[in-house]
């Protein structure tokens, strides 16, 4: 019998949680990759507060991207490492659901860190980051990251150059995401009126929305053997 | 799998096909008229002189990169469904084409604006986005020299030749988006920053229908034959290998 596709989903979400919670192998590398990435671009871009302005959003959204970037290289890596991925495709299960199960893994965690980057960009730039427009930016962006991100690593960790091989493979892919939030972020942190910049999270969105279902179903090409 | 390496055979390499060396003359052909098109029949642009003749070339190069592009995802389609390899022959062919012409492109487009903006380059929304989709093409090919087995090879550079795509989308429609673009928009509307426009009269018309039937059509299809058939003689070349090998 096959087991649901939501309970897989949920038993792959909940397994990286856990080995997560115990081991805070990723936030830790990714927590303190994020904290010095803003601390070094804040003494490199010592700017007026115009220019600050223009400036922190693409500094949050390299340092997520990087950060995300090394987090889906350690988590793939440690998968294969330890034998559990082979062991997840032995098991009699949707590889779709697998995915999901990953890609929501993933999501949480570099969510949090973007999370944490808010609090620590409006201290050491002066500029109120927390805000409930650009929360749901840094949601709608950070999904378009990790799905494709997920899919990426899936491969990438099956190949020779690994970790390097990842970054020029994600970036450009994920750039219209990128592209959308940054100046998404940029408008509304500068108080921009709102029909300035609504296309942005519209934008984002559908980008977002047609990433996860393509994502979604070449998940199963890229792992299967 | 028994299945999937039964398909794996590659053809034995033939000769030539007198179709191909038919378009091979035609593609020739082709791009000499284009030329005499371009540099002679149609008037010289009263705004910009003759540097604006660089974009018969210009416009119809991205649009057979589009073509190649387009036979990537295509290609990556019909693998993932059927296993086929010569779909995947066809995947490689489209990026390498595609890689070519869309570097014509950038070149191209540097000459023109060295008079016309005063610059080789600039950070434009579509000049970005233009140099982003060339290297996720390169990062395609990249992806390829790092998987030793075919089958995973094949596999992931199907998934990844239809999610570079996006990228060539997104140069598209950029301009539609940003409008801070000084880029002319060919099809409908500069938007009123463009620097350098593109007014038509007949002769220009002529030259730009020849130029994209020519660079965007003629030119990327001869030579991802050629390329399909290189793929399929290394296959080939690689299974004899593996033979002698095991025998």
């Amino acid at each position: 019998m096959k087991t649901g596709f939501w309970q897989v989903t949920f038993a792959v979400l909940r397994k990286d949680m856990l080995a997560e919670m115990r081991s805070r192998e990723l936030l830790s590398v990714m927590g303190l990759f994020a904290l010095l990435s803003v601390i070094i671009f804040s003494f490199a871009l010592e700017l007026d507060r115009e220019a600050r302005e223009t400036a922190i959003s693409g500094v949050i959204w390299v340092t997520v991207a990087f950060a995300s970037i090394i987090g889906l290289n350690r988590s793939m890596n440690s998968e294969r490492e330890q034998g559990n991925f082979d062991a997840l495709l032995l098991a009699p299960v949707d590889r779709s659901a697998l995915f999901l199960g990953k890609f929501l893994g993933n999501f949480l965690v570099v969510l949090l860190v973007g999370l944490v980057l808010l609090p620590l960009g409006t201290l050491l730039y002066n500029i109120t980051l927390i805000q409930p427009w650009v929360l749901l930016i840094l949601v709608l962006g950070i999904f378009g990251l990790s799905s494709i991100g997920t899919l990426l690593a899936a491969m990438t960790a099956q190949t020779r150059a690994r970790d390097a091989l990842l970054s020029i493979a994600m970036l450009p892919i994920v750039l219209p995401v990128l592209l959308a939030a940054v100046r998404a972020t940029t408008s509304i942190i500068s108080n921009e009126p709102i029909e300035n910049w609504i296309t942005w999270p519209q934008i984002l969105l559908v980008v977002d929305l047609i990433y996860l279902v393509l994502c979604f179903f070449t998940f199963g090409f890229v792992i299967e053997e | 799998m028994a299945q999937a390496k039964a398909k794996d055979i590659a053809q034995e390499p033939t000769a030539t096909p007198s179709l191909l060396r038919i378009l091979t003359l035609v593609t020739v052909l082709g791009v000499v008229v284009a030329l005499v098109f371009a540099l002679v029949i149609a008037g010289t642009d009263i705004e910009q002189g003759e540097v604006q003749r660089i974009f018969y070339v210009h416009m119809p190069a991205f649009f057979g990169a589009f073509v190649a592009f387009g036979a990537t995802v295509l290609g990556g389609v019909m693998y993932l469904w059927k296993r086929d390899p010569k779909w995947d022959r066809l995947a490689v062919a489209g990026v390498e084409v595609g890689f070519a012409l869309a570097l014509i492109n950038l070149i191209t487009g540097s000459i023109w604006a060295r008079p016309i903006w005063n610059t080789w380059w600039t950070w434009d929304p579509r000049l970005t986005s233009e140099a982003i989709m060339v290297l996720t093409y390169a990062a395609y090919m990249m992806l390829r020299a790092g998987i030793d087995n075919v089958d995973t090879r094949r596999r992931f550079a199907s998934v990844y030749g239809i999610l570079a795509f996006a990228t060539v989308l997104l140069v598209l429609f950029i301009i539609r988006v940003r409008d801070d673009t000084i880029h002319p928009t060919v099809v409908g509307n500069s938007p009123q920053n463009a620097q350098g426009s593109f007014a038509a009269t007949s002769g220009v018309v002529g030259a730009l229908m020849v130029g994209l039937l020519v660079w965007g059509l003629i030119v990327p299809v001869t030579l991802m034959w050629y390329r399909i058939r290189l793929e399929n003689m290394l296959d080939w070349v690689n299974r004899k290998k593996m033979e002698v090998l095991s025998a």
